[in-house]
């Protein structure tokens, strides 16, 4: 019980504070949030900042680390004036001026997380101690991106996560200083459920293999729930290691199971082995229950579909972004990209892209480098001009909210690059969920960190 | 039943390509004494055999079609592989379809090269050291050859296709009596299983019933009488070690249609293949073979749901729990001979 009396005084005091509260956006700009943000983690001097880009450089996802860091390369390059500006000039946003960040010229370093959470906290780590990294981006797995993301919230760095598909890195797993641009399981399903129900009924059993990992476990429980509220029923999730190369047994009893649709909830080399398995089987030839048999793939990329070859053709999945879309962002990204390369980026690329862009362009809005004056920027922002139309990323969770594609591997390629075709642009307001969803409960972001 | 049958089915695929590994493995154990932790790269390396002929088969001739476009709206560029101009559309089509099997011919020599310059060029250096060393440096061999696969090829898998009138699979059930899509299995898995089984008898034959492999059993029974006799026994082991190489390397080969290969494969079997070699015994060769289909057996039995409800990740630890059983029942392995490893 407090004992407080309301006085002449206190009242200009509150009222005071409470103005400045309300006019926050207006008054935290420029260097007002450096001079009430003194020291944070690796502030940059001499003219430079340090971005740290940290994904995988060996292993089994080593070329879509590589794509990755030919398109962060490509940022760094945009942001600093070079090149065409890519989506620079696209973007909604038109803090950044090709003047670096805040005027530092931007340098990065880089590490190699081998898809490895240990080591990717340990490459991540030594950017950031011994490099003097400020923001920490990048990796191509859900188990890595929640390690890292983990690593910087302690040593006060912001992370701008790269490929991470599982609910949990922002959900139960959230932190103040981490961001994601790229979709969820969640929405993945809620896009791909309809399209699926539209293409082959309700009335329809499904088997569900399911990589034995986070991602794994959360895109399951989300394509099972959405195909779920449409009618299907899910007649058996098996749990696949990891490690597992030859998926001969798990797919050989998926006939007999009474199933006429296999989701696989693989990414990867266990997408492309599974597939391949699958396809090998001739499950696809196959009538069950009077229905043609028929695969599913809920998260796709095109450098693995391309390992699976032609066994990826008229299979239905989503995908974060690709290179066919016309919206002058996209167009914008793949020219900068295609002419530079030679080759149209991938959605590893165009989402590592993006998230150096919006981390650049809030710290010139910010005026500062300080992660929580960064996260704030970054908080409730509205932007469009990056590829996926209009995009909000929600300050509760740090997630952002934009429209799915839902995507067919393609029949007939023209070319190599040739292999999905968008079924549907699922629009943002389908895909969007409450911040205490059953499926994102269980943590809470916590305080900005800004470390030093 | 039907369900039983099929995983049968399934370990005796698997275990195809666990038998010819280990045999190699156990081949040069047995006749070197040299723990080869590089074999599972030679297996790689005939899988990319395959991949690098089906490449080859597809180098084309490049036209720039203005009706089409690329994907920066440029002229696309038309590809035609010279096979087809040279031997016409449907001959070069049929050719590259069929770059697997012929990929076998074209594998066996490069693989008896690579297994030659590799013990002549590393190994050979290493046969009176401890098994340790023998290990490492074949280990770091084994790491070095798949990153130079990786340099060339990428980290991606690359699909390389079974022919077009291998596809698809074969309804056993029906055969059998039971329901149709009971016990269906692919045509290529089964040809996999046939090849492994003509490969093993080949090597079986040719050590029993010529005069170079009787020798090469007399070297490995007893190596200084065989030398002794005037026999240069390091010559016939040094081509068993090609022979044992480009066992490794066909059977990459036929395996490329049934996981794209990447190079990280090797090592994926590598393990695997040790622990067929141990729980078969060092140095035997018909125990490499029989763990090996034993040990496909019990992996794919232990990837049943039936099973994995009541021993969650059974699959996982299956083939170790095997081996740690043998090691401690039985040392020597199920057909090591008596005293190998039990001293």
């Amino acid at each position: 019980m407090s004992n407080s009396k309301l006085t002449r005084r206190g009242l200009i005091k509150t009222g005071a504070a409470a103005g400045a509260g309300l006019a926050m956006p207006t008054l935290f700009t420029g260097n007002v949030w450096a001079a009430s943000h003194g020291g944070y983690t690796n502030a940059p001097s001499n003219g430079k900042v340090t971005l740290g880009f940290n994904v995988p450089q060996s292993g089994p996802y080593a070329d879509e680390g590589a794509d990755e860091l030919r398109a962060y390369e490509l940022a760094v390059e945009h942001i600093n004036g070079g090149g065409d500006g890519g989506m620079m000039s696209t973007f909604s946003s038109k803090a950044l001026d090709g003047t670096g960040i805040l005027g530092n010229k931007v340098e990065f370093v880089t590490g190699d997380t081998q898809t490895k959470s240990d080591a990717a906290r340990a490459s991540a780590k030594s950017m950031i101690e011994k490099d003097g990294a400020v923001m920490i981006t990048g990796g191509s797995s859900s188990g890595v991106a929640i390690a890292v993301q983990g690593l910087c919230q302690e040593a006060g760095v912001i992370f701008m996560a790269g490929l991470t598909h599982s609910n949990d890195t922002t959900g139960k797993d959230k932190k103040a200083n981490g961001f994601r641009h790229f979709f969820n399981g969640y929405m993945s399903a809620a896009a791909l459920a309809p399209v699926l129900e539209k293409m082959y009924g309700a009335d329809r059993k499904a088997y569900h293999l399911t990589a034995d990992y986070t991602w794994g476990w959360t895109q399951q429980a989300s394509i099972a729930a959405a195909t779920e509220a449409k009618g299907w029923e899910t007649v058996n999730n098996v749990l696949t290691p990891l490690a597992t190369t030859d998926f001969s047994s798990y797919v050989a009893p998926v006939l007999n199971s009474g199933a006429d649709i296999l989701v696989l909830n693989h990414y990867g080399g266990n997408m492309v082995n599974s597939l391949t398995a699958a396809v090998q089987f001739g499950l696809r030839d196959k009538q069950v229950n009077g229905k043609n048999f028929e695969i599913v793939v809920p998260l796709y990329s095109r450098l693995m579909a391309k390992g699976a070859g032609e066994n990826v053709a008229g299979i239905f999945g989503s995908t974060n972004w690709h290179w066919s879309l016309t919206d002058e962002g996209s167009k914008a990204f793949v020219k900068s990209f295609g002419t530079k390369y030679g080759f149209p980026p991938s959605q590893a690329a165009h989402t590592v892209y993006c998230q150096t862009m919006l981390y650049a362009d809030a710290c010139q809005r910010a005026g500062t480098h300080n992660p929580c004056a960064v996260a704030e920027a970054l908080e409730g922002f509205d932007f469009d001009g990056l590829g996926n139309g209009p995009t909000h990323y929600r300050a509760e969770d740090h997630q952002c909210f934009k429209d799915v594609l839902v995507v067919k591997g393609k029949e007939n390629p023209e070319n190599e690059f040739d292999l999905l075709e968008i079924v549907e642009v699922t629009p943002r307001a389908q895909v969007e969920y409450a911040v205490d969803h059953e499926m994102f409960a269980g943590g809470t972001l916590g305080e900005c960190n800004p470390g030093a | 039943m039907d369900q039983i049958l099929l995983q049968i089915l399934n370990g005796l695929d698997k275990g195809s390509a666990y038998a010819l590994i280990a045999l190699g493995l156990t081949l040069i154990f047995g006749t070197l004494g040299v723990v080869n932790f590089a074999h599972g790269a030679l297996f790689m390396i005939g899988a990319f055999c395959a991949v690098t002929l089906q490449k080859i088969l597809n180098i084309s001739s490049i036209v720039l079609d203005p009706t089409k476009t690329d994907f920066l709206g440029n002229p696309a560029k038309v590809k035609t592989p010279y096979v087809e101009t040279w031997f016409g559309p449907e001959m070069g089509a049929s050719i590259i379809d069929w770059s697997v099997p012929l990929a076998v011919l074209f594998a066996i020599p490069i693989m008896i090269a690579v297994g030659f310059i590799m013990e002549r060029g590393l190994i050979k250096h290493f046969y009176k050291r401890p098994h340790a060393d023998q290990i490492l440096v074949t280990f770091g061999l084994a790491i070095v050859l798949q990153e130079v696969v990786k340099q060339f090829y990428g980290a991606n898998p690359i699909p390389t296709g079974a022919p077009e009138s291998f596809r698809g699979s074969y309804d056993f059930g029906v055969m059998l009596g039971f329901k149709a899509n009971a016990i269906i299995y692919p045509y290529w898995r089964i040809i996999y299983f046939a090849f492994s089984l003509g490969i093993i008898g080949a090597v079986f034959a040719f050590l029993r019933f010529t005069t170079f492999g009787m020798v090469v059993r007399a070297g490995m029974a007893d190596r200084e009488t065989v030398g002794l006799l005037g026999i240069n026994i390091d010559k016939r082991f040094t081509i068993m070690f090609g022979i044992a190489a480009a066992v490794a390397g066909v059977a990459g080969v036929m395996y490329a249609p049934i996981n794209s290969p990447n190079y990280h494969m090797g090592m994926d079997f590598l393990v695997l293949s040790f622990v067929v070699v141990v729980v078969g015994g060092m140095g035997s060769l018909p125990g490499a073979v029989l763990a090996g289909f034993l040990l496909g057996i019990l992996e794919s039995f232990a990837s049943m749901n039936e099973i994995k409800q009541f021993l969650p990740g059974i699959d996982q630890i299956i083939i170790y729990l095997t081996a740690i059983a043998i090691l401690l029942l039985r040392p020597r392995g199920l057909m090591g001979k008596r005293g190998v490893m039990e001293e």
